[in-house]
């Protein structure tokens, strides 16, 4: 947590700052009820009207004084919370960027959200409510505590005694509903589950009927969370009865022994009524103290949670290396094998093969075979396990990132764009893309025939999740993106499945076409789309059963040969 | 007011809680209010050495301690009505709220946000729970307390009060005043942190993809924008906000003030004793303190009232069109006849126009055409998700808008490209269409859907829970399990819709096969973007532009040498 105290540079002026002039405020506050006395005492006492005059404008003042100085306390603590809070942010954001995917995966990505959103919020909220509040209850309990020993030390023993019960009551019932509250947020969680499962199947639903069912199951969720709500409640609602009633039994006890005390002459009518008001001051300031606390707690598991992130670096060593063309080969794999952290088994083992300038590289297998493993490691998201990846007859890891990854570029299988226009999207691939590029990119990716149609052509707007296209609309602008830098090796990861054979058929032309120097590494389940490249890489179960042309692999690997006679019975 | 109304017509059910969390909640604040004025009381009993009337203090410390108790049991029983009333409420507005999104037309599910829907469900309905809860208990209380001190004052003294009423609009007016400044603010700063957690949610989602086209630097940039505006936003309006209380507490102490001014003068001419000018000045403090609770309580129920119209406006949404006293689908032949249908999403957008199919039982019918011709729109039709412009669809002579909707879908079992699973074990998700299946039909069924294999090396086999929209299997795997679920159900005709586009070659000739014999004797339709799987249909129907342009079985439309023998020869000439 301490971590994060670099973050409040420049702000920390306010974190004494703020809470001075709280205390000023406070002190100003405590000033007031002398004032009245003295009205009481000089004024009606001497019939001085001028002077009840004087001392009534010299409590506006005080209060106008209060009131400037209170302002200040609140500006600052909120300059401080949301000059820290951005700093934060600005901070995670950037160093989330910084993670390579091994440790993005072991993160999630849900947490990861939660914690750049929420949780910066909470230790925002904390630090704001921290400078406004921690410093003025604590400094009445103790003020109070002190003035009331030093009326009457015996008399404060019972003040010392139910303070604590106070407090502790007031711990007790916190620390036995906060858990509870956190529990019932699952509950709460799951209703929001059921809700977006009930709106995600609408169609399988009601094509089943179940319509009913699925109510049945949201109003037991929704009884259960009531309930629980209901228990909780139950819990917190002791807290104001019990310490308004501990309070007022003490305040009773201290007039009862206090009534001794005046009698014998060890204290007067007036200290009795001194005693009073602390007890009530101080009743107060705890359980100001104690909803303090639950914004603390929030802000401290926040803190801690961001804390952990900043603690995690990158796994990948970046190269200080650009990639150079010479005569070997653009990408060279040996002996490579990867196993996903944590996981048991490896995800491909051994693979070996090279692909020059120019060349079409075919991977076929079935789903789990290791394809797409082998597709993230080219553009080095993950570091192989063993073994070695070559660019142009260098080590990956020589080079920088950054070129890497312009170098090698690739269309996942599950099409995303972000928010934006296309052009946006478009450069994502080549910052720098002039519009006739960006057209020339989508005319490549068979994108060009929809966008022409859009009002806004190449400036249509994206929206989030790319909601307003389709899937194989959002397909052909993820192939787009990819192919405006003319990379020296283009990724295809299944990338077409949403698209119609004609259109399939389409780009892939355009693709050997329009970029006559590409290496291509096409992925794929079907042999036909591989028939034409130069080699093909069969995948089973993470091992390469077969290399070579379509026709060899079609007499040596019985896998392929499987594939084909399937397809070929298809048809 | 509508709003309130109707979340009163919700509460009406628990009147008894009501009326108890009011009957307490006067309890427990007139024993509040009596507090002080018994500690008063007490006190003046003790006047100084050897003149402490201890008989009398034991009297009123007794009524003390008892009113103590009193007020503090009923203040736990009325937090505990208002906790009771306020939940079950919400309760009751959320489950009609769930209940209307299953009688709501499709249309009005697919054309609102999902998320908004999850939100107004949970976000907003605590919004209302919250404010019905506390802010039930502090208006109340507070307006009990502000009541109760006004009508001690003027027993004491009516003009002092008169000073103090005409003075409380000025302490009302400041917090109204700046609730109204920062409520633009909190609006303001509430759109930019909406929008600033739509952009990380978005970046980090697509944390693979930044990574791939370097994109870390741009989307930094963005995302410092929108931080800084939102740290402005956000510093602006939580410093208007923070204005109020010391704002409040200014005016009370200058109503402090002026009490203590004409109080001292009326006393110095004799008119009130000093006694009482002390218990009016503290009354004085305690009866401006609720009206900073109000205010604080005002701004959160304007914000509950504002959740509650969001929830309020899906309840009323229009139903489905009723069809309880409609006959059930009787004995379906699996005859099928579309018949000059017209139809469009937004009515500016003509899609399908005078499309007429006649199925035969038993027929299968592959439609085929690019994307965004209207196939899936088939099938919308046809399962009654959308009802049709114009013209009707015969389902073994009946027409189905005449019949039960769910007689009608019950006929058809759909197997869709969205694979839809729910949180929950393997086994429910396989009998989701039959929940009272035995153990062995759904092996059985996972068993004909090639599902079998892999359920069986999972680490609870069939018990295994899979997590929302089944995040830990594959997209095949995911596809075998919905196809187990209409495996299971047998339905007289079939829909797949891109039914196996996820699946590799291997498994998806296993699922053909299982298809095969599925479809025997049922009226299929198929929609394939590959056309080799349906070369053996009886009815190709090949549309474009929402319109069917040719139909017939393969060997007749690769002879008339139109649209599908060039979809067809480019496919295979790959």
């Amino acid at each position: 947590m301490k971590s994060l105290l670099k973050y409040l540079d420049g702000y920390k002026k306010y974190l004494f700052l703020g809470p001075f002039f709280k205390l000023l405020e406070a002190v100003f506050e405590l000033i007031i009820p002398l004032v009245t006395a003295k009205i009481i005492d000089v004024g009606i006492a001497e019939k001085d009207k001028d002077y009840i005059i004087k001392m009534s404008l010299l409590m506006i003042l005080l209060g106008l004084a209060g009131l400037c100085f209170a302002l200040i306390c609140q500006y600052f603590a909120a300059k401080c919370a949301f000059g820290f809070g951005t700093a934060l942010r600005k901070a995670l954001y950037r160093h989330i960027n910084s993670l390579s995917r091994t440790e993005t995966e072991k993160l999630g990505v849900s947490t990861l959200i939660t914690i750049l959103t929420n949780d910066t919020n909470a230790v925002q909220t904390g630090l704001n409510m921290g400078i406004r509040l921690a410093t003025r209850s604590p400094f009445l309990i103790i003020g109070a505590a002190v003035m009331a020993v030093s009326i009457d030390p015996v008399l404060s023993l019972i003040f010392l005694i139910a303070a604590p019960i106070i407090a502790f009551v007031i711990y007790k019932i916190m620390s036995t509903t906060i858990p509870m509250y956190k529990k019932n947020q699952n509950r709460l969680d799951r209703i929001s589950l059921l809700t977006n499962e009930n709106l995600e199947g609408v169609r399988v639903i009601r094509a089943f009927s179940r319509q009913e069912e699925e109510k049945a199951e949201f109003k037991k969720a929704s009884e259960d969370f009531s309930a629980h709500s209901i228990a909780v409640g139950k819990i917190s609602a002791f807290l104001n009865p019990v310490t308004f009633m501990i309070m007022n039994l003490a305040v009773s006890l201290i007039i009862w022994s206090g009534g001794y005390r005046v009698n014998t002459g060890n204290l007067t009518q007036g200290d009795i009524t001194a005693f009073v008001n602390y007890m009530t001051q101080i009743s107060l300031a705890l359980i100001v103290l104690a909803g303090l606390i639950v914004y603390f707690n929030k802000a401290a598991a926040g803190a801690n949670r961001i804390a952990d992130i900043f603690s995690v670096t990158s796994s990948m060593k970046d190269g200080d290396e650009d990639i150079t063309e010479n005569d070997s080969p653009v990408i060279e794999f040996e002996n490579v094998s990867f196993r996903y952290a944590d996981a048991a088994e490896s995800s491909v083992e051994n693979i070996s093969f090279s692909l020059r300038k120019g060349e079409v590289l075919g991977i076929i297998g079935g789903t789990g075979s290791g394809k797409s493993t082998i597709a993230a490691l080219l553009p080095r998201f993950y570091d192989a396990t063993s073994g070695s990846i070559r660019i142009y007859g260098k080590d990956i890891g020589k080079y920088k990132l950054s070129s890497v990854r312009r170098f090698i570029v690739s269309v996942p299988q599950k099409a995303s764009v972000i928010s934006g226009t296309i052009a946006d999207n478009i450069r994502m691939g080549k910052p720098d893309a002039t519009d006739s590029e960006i057209i020339k990119a989508l005319k490549t990716a068979q994108a060009y025939e929809f966008v022409e149609k859009l009002p806004q052509g190449i400036n249509s707007p994206v929206l989030q999740g790319g909601k307003n296209f389709s899937g194989g609309q959002k397909q052909r602008l993820t192939i787009a993106r990819a192919v405006v830098s003319e990379p020296g090796v283009l990724i295809l990861d299944d990338s077409t499945s949403a698209l119609d054979m004609n259109t399939d058929y389409r780009l892939r032309k355009s693709i050997s076409e329009d970029l006559p120097d590409t290496a291509v590494v096409m992925i794929s389940q079907r042999a036909t789309s591989l028939k034409n490249a130069d080699k093909i890489l069969v995948l089973d179960d993470g091992e390469c059963t077969g290399f070579g042309t379509h026709d060899e692999l079609a007499e040596t690997s019985p896998l392929y040969k499987e594939i084909i006679d399937i397809q070929k019975a298809g048809e | 007011m509508d709003t309130l109304r109707k979340i009163f017509t919700y509460s009406k059910k628990y009147r008894k809680n009501l009326a108890a969390a009011i009957i307490f909640a006067v309890i427990g604040v007139v024993c509040s209010l009596l507090v002080p004025i018994l500690t008063g009381k007490a006190i003046d009993c003790i006047v100084g050495k050897d003149n402490v009337d201890f008989g009398k203090t034991a009297v009123i410390l007794g009524i003390l301690a008892a009113s103590v108790v009193t007020g503090g049991i009923s203040q736990w029983i009325m937090a505990r009505h208002t906790n009771t009333l306020s939940y079950l409420t919400t309760r009751d507005i959320r489950i009609d709220f769930f209940n209307k999104l299953n009688k709501v037309p499709i249309s009005y599910i697919d054309r609102n946000s999902k998320g908004d829907f999850v939100s107004r469900a949970t976000n907003d309905i605590e919004t209302v729970s919250d404010a019905l809860t506390q802010g039930f208990t502090q208006f109340f209380t507070g307006v009990i307390t502000i009541a109760g001190t006004l009508a001690f004052m003027f027993v004491i003294d009516f003009r002092i009060a008169l000073i103090v009423i005409v003075l409380t609009p000025l302490s009302l007016a400041a917090a109204a005043l700046i609730t109204k400044f920062s409520h633009k603010a909190f609006t303001r700063q509430s759109h930019i942190r909406g929008e600033l957690s739509g952009f990380s949610d978005e970046m980090i989602k697509n944390h693979s993809i930044i990574e791939a086209f370097c994109y870390q630097q741009t989307a930094e940039e963005r995302f410092e924008s929108l931080n800084s505006e939102f740290g402005e936003a956000g510093l602006k309006a939580t410093f208007l906000s923070s204005i109020s209380n010391p704002t409040t507490r200014f005016v009370n102490g200058m109503i402090y003030a002026l009490v203590a001014l004409t109080g001292a003068l009326r006393a110095v001419s004799g008119n009130i004793s000093v006694g009482t000018l002390v218990s009016f000045l503290s009354y004085a403090n305690q009866y401006t303190k609720p009206f900073n609770e109000i205010s604080g309580v005002v701004t959160e129920l304007q914000n509950a009232i504002a959740c509650a119209e969001r929830v309020f406006k899906v309840i009323a949404a229009e139903n489905e069109s009723d069809d309880s006293t409609l006959p059930e689908l009787s004995a379906p032949d699996g005859s099928v006849a579309f018949d000059n249908i017209d139809f469009s999403y937004v009515p500016e957008k003509p899609l399908l126009q005078d499309i007429n199919i006649s199925v035969k039982p038993g027929q299968r019918v592959a439609i085929v055409g690019p994307t965004g011709c209207g196939k899936t729109t088939l099938i919308n039709l046809l399962m009654r998700f959308y009802d049709t412009t114009d013209g009707n669809i015969i389902i073994s002579g009946q027409n189905i808008k005449e019949i039960k909707r769910d007689s009608l879908r019950e006929c058809f079992g759909m197997v869709l490209q969205e694979t839809w699973l729910f949180k929950g074990t393997i086994a429910d998700n396989i009998s989701y269409g039959k929940p009272d299946a035995t153990e062995e039909e759904i092996t059985e069924a996972a068993k004909a859907a090639y599902a079998h294999s892999f359920i069986k090396r999972l680490p609870d086999g069939y018990k295994t829970i899979i997590s929302e929209n089944g995040g830990n299997l594959s997209q095949g795997q995911k596809q075998l399990l919905t196809i187990a679920r209409i495996m299971l159900t047998n339905p007289p005709m079939l829909i797949l819709d891109e039914a196996t586009s996820n699946i590799d070659i291997r498994t998806e000739v296993k699922i053909q096969q299982a298809f095969e014999k599925l479809m025997k004797g049922k009226t299929s339709f198929i929609i394939a973007h590959r056309l080799s799987t349906i070369r053996n249909t009886d009815l190709i129907l090949v549309m474009k532009d929402g319109n069917i342009i040719e139909h017939g079985n393969h060997n007749e439309l690769m002879k008339k040498n139109g649209f599908y023998s060039t979809l067809y020869m480019s496919a295979s000439a790959v």
